[in-house]
């Protein structure tokens, strides 16, 4: 019964999401105010039957409900009570209506923080939301209902994908799609922007606290996923390039961006079409993302069950939303107005950020897309592979690094460079200095060691710089906006430093240990007691015991596990690390190498690997700080 | 007309995903049948990956049938195939990685984080040896009976199904 409820109240979803779509905008295109005005109580209810929905599709999987096909697929009764309830986003009709419920909240969310907007824009933006709304709406009830029977019903559900059984899975989903769908509010700006045909800078004031929101869990989704893919997958990598991956990060590039242009154009009017083509682009991307993952149009270790039917159909939505907004950029996209700066400004330094960040996005589709273009064009099978993401990336991100330090110390219209470069250039001796240290000391790769300590010093004592300047300057006076900048300024230091150091000086060893045996890895010392098998909720492992300890001085004992699901299925492997500001140290457990008690183990000693997602912790921190800024609390109507 | 480039991009781009929906819906990767079918397997005069679970080496395929699948660190179809592939060395048929272009160190840490199925594994780094192989791409998977004679070959990501009707006949009939 309850699921039937369910499926009802996903059908009344529907027909609101239609409703939504259409009546406010044909309000504000006839100028009818009381059209206009039913965007609101109709955002509040959309959210309401769509929550029902996610409830009743919850408690379906509390109550071990087999009857329900996507529950007897997604769980089991001996499945923990927390991954019952996160298995509602573990796999594609359920991560889908999480889709629907995170958009539907964005969607009251706006309703409520829009008091201030003229009516028709509030209209109009609530109603491009309830669009796409629609759209995942009708995917969701046409390809992949998720409260479809089987009967008879089963007894016993298959179980979570062991993969997914993790605390650090629970939030990845959701943070992403926080992040994805948040970028759905510029982009519903930006297409308001271009039915009323002129660009007026208070709706990108007004956009901008909501890009940064989404921006910042986007980020925090991201390093979440590679936090997990880190102490999970078992081999201490942390980014892979998998197409996936690729799929999150193309937004998060492109939003990054978004940020950057749309403060551009909020205090100067520039680029006004640049940002809306950003806006654009950002949302997109993140559709591009859902097509990816879904379709089965690229194997990746992701993929969710693709299916060429679903995949058709998200496609055609995707070339309504992203062709229809390109058609009405081509139509309606404004002159460029705004006021004229000179090539040493701000704005040129702005413009260079923005090249360089969407140049890394084009580079990471192509990337990503090339294997199909390959196969369709008939050239073979082709993977891209780590290699050349990794080296373009590097291209195109290290002038990025050069020139964050510069854009905040420049001003607006016209800036004399070299008066930056006078107060830079110690600071960038410094830097280079120290990478020359760094790079004759290095045991191994000392190239990457150099970028590494170049890098962080340079981005740190440039941000600090700045700070330093602006003490001398304005005494003292910090608005949040520029306090936010700094944090995330200063994310992308920690951030290089940690990703680089980690990448230049690890020390990984594979070795085939036998019980009593010590093994040294760096300064460490790897001491392997042996494995005893022990049983969990819905597996049994075998675990290790291995005693890690720096000269004389004892660390602890890391206890990795090999992992066998009683649903069945391939073993997982869980690592185990004892982590430090400084490094972390990992021990993952192989296979079995004889009978006497052998196994085979990787060591590894990651130095500075934390600061990776300490980084990506302050940039989100950095982006979310914004939003506190006075700029943005202004209320009424004027510009 | 610079206004017009964003669509027309994503006109382009539109296009080769509807291209690769459809292709994905009726794929057939074997239709390329290999020279070697019925022939002797070329000898693996290949180094050897070595990895704390190897236990087999080149001499000990001598007068034994096994699977060679080639594949490498950075093909992502690979991992598609992994479970099967790990199915089948479980079931108990010895299945031989052909590293193919890649470095030892990516190779080792990517069967540490899948898991390794292979009794033993050979590296091709350059691809050198793969010519006389014919294989162009990665995976792809042989069938070799204990005469050395090469039975069958799949090209692209094995299946399930591909294991229980090709494979798994073909390993029961050799010698």
């Amino acid at each position: 019964m309850l699921p039937e409820l369910g499926q009802m109240a996903l059908l009344i979803a529907f027909v609101l999401s239609l409703l939504l779509g259409t009546l406010p905008l044909w309000g504000a295109q006839r100028g009818n105010v009381a059209l206009q005005l039913t965007a609101r109580p109709l955002s509040f209810a959309l959210l309401a039957a769509v929550t029902v929905s996610y409830i009743l599709l919850t408690m379906a999987f509390v109550q071990h409900d087999f009857s329900v096909a996507y529950v007897a697929k997604n769980s089991n009764t001996l499945l923990p009570v927390m991954y019952q309830v996160s298995a509602v986003w573990g796999a594609h009709e359920g991560s889908l209506l999480l889709w629907v419920l995170t958009l539907c909240v964005w969607i009251a969310a706006v309703a409520v923080f829009s008091k201030n907007l003229p009516d028709v824009v509030h209209a109009r933006v609530l109603a491009i939301m309830g669009l796409v709304a629609l759209g995942f709406l009708a995917f969701t009830v046409i390809t992949s209902n998720p409260f479809e029977r089987m009967l008879p019903a089963p007894l016993e559900g298959h179980d979570l994908n062991p993969l997914l059984q993790d605390p650090g899975l629970i939030f990845h989903p959701p943070l992403l799609y926080i992040g994805y769908v948040g970028f759905s509010v510029a982009f519903a700006f930006a297409i308001a922007a271009l039915i009323e045909g002129h660009i007026d800078t208070r709706w990108i004031r007004w956009a901008r606290p909501w890009t940064n929101v989404a921006w910042a869990f986007l980020t925090l989704g991201i390093a979440l996923g590679s936090f997990w893919a880190y102490y999970e997958l078992g081999w201490g990598g942390w980014w892979f390039w998998d197409p996936v991956e690729n799929a999150s990060f193309m937004p998060w590039l492109v939003g990054a961006a978004l940020l950057h242009s749309q403060a551009t154009t909020e205090k100067r009017g520039s680029f006004s079409s640049w940002t809306l083509l950003l806006a654009i682009a950002a949302f997109s991307l993140s559709l591009l993302g859902t097509f990816l993952v879904r379709s089965g149009v690229l194997t990746s270790v992701h993929a969710f069950a693709s299916d060429p039917e679903r995949g058709m159909f998200i496609l055609a939505f995707l070339c309504c939303v992203v062709g229809g907004s390109l058609v009405l950029f081509a139509l309606r996209a404004p002159k460029e107005a705004g006021k004229p700066f000179q090539w040493q400004s701000r704005e040129s330094l702005l413009l260079l950020n923005n090249l360089l960040l969407t140049a890394a996005a084009a580079m990471v589709l192509l990337g990503t897309l090339y294997p199909l273009l390959a196969d369709a064009l008939g050239l073979g099978k082709v993977s891209v592979g780590p290699p050349y993401f990794g080296k373009l990336f590097l291209i195109l991100m290290a002038p990025l690094v050069l020139l964050i330090p510069f854009g905040p110390l420049s001003r607006w219209q016209r800036e004399n460079l070299s008066d930056i470069a006078r107060w830079l250039a110690p600071w960038l001796a410094l830097a280079v200095l120290i990478a020359v240290i760094a790079y004759f000391r290095a045991p191994q790769h000392p190239l990457k060691s150099a970028m590494a300590w170049f890098s962080g010093i340079w981005l740190a004592l440039g941000t600090a710089r700045f700070v330093w300047h602006r003490f001398a300057q304005s005494q003292g006076r910090f608005t949040a906006e520029i306090i936010g900048m700094v944090t995330a300024h200063a994310g992308v230091a920690v951030f290089c430093f940690g990703a680089l150091m980690t990448e230049g000086l690890s020390v990984e060893k594979d070795v085939a240990a036998k019980p009593g045996q010590s093994f040294e890895v760096g300064d460490y010392r790897f001491t392997f007691l042996g494995v005893t098998e022990v049983a969990g909720a819905n597996f049994i492992a075998q675990r290790g015991d291995i005693q890690i300890g720096i000269g004389e001085r004892h660390l602890g004992i890391l206890h990795p596990e090999k992992r066998q699901y009683a649903s069945g299925g391939s073993s997982m492997t869980e690592a185990d690390m004892h982590g430090g500001l400084t490094r972390d140290l990992y021990v993952a457990l192989g296979e079995p190498t004889d009978n006497a008690g052998g196994w085979a183990l990787r060591l590894h000693v990651k130095p500075f690997v934390r600061w990776i997602w300490f980084g990506a912790i302050l940039m989100a921190l950095g982006s979310l700080i914004v939003i506190f800024d006075k700029r943005f609390k202004r209320k009424g109507h004027e510009a | 007309m610079s206004r017009l480039l964003p669509l027309l991009a994503f006109i382009a781009l539109a296009l080769l995903l509807f291209v690769g929906v459809r292709m994905n819906s009726g794929k057939d990767n074997s239709a390329i049948p290999s020279p070697l079918l019925g022939k002797a397997a070329p000898e693996l005069l290949l180094p050897e990956l070595v990895l704390p679970e190897s236990h087999l080496g080149i001499a000990d395929l001598k007068g034994k049938a096994y699977v060679l699948n080639v594949w490498g660190s950075w093909c992502v179809s690979c991992r598609v195939e992994h479970p099967v592939i790990t199915e089948l060395a479980q079931s108990g048929i010895m299945v031989v990685g052909y590293n193919y272009k890649d470095s030892p160190e990516d190779a080792a840490r990517w069967l540490a984080r899948y898991g390794n199925p292979f009794a033993l594994v050979v590296q091709d780094r350059d691809g050198q040896a793969a010519l006389d192989w014919g294989i162009y791409g990665a995976p792809e998977t042989f069938v070799i009976d204990a005469a050395g004679v090469v039975r069958f070959k799949h090209i692209g990501p094995l299946t399930p199904e591909i294991v229980q009707e090709k494979i798994l006949p073909v390993l029961q009939e050799a010698p």
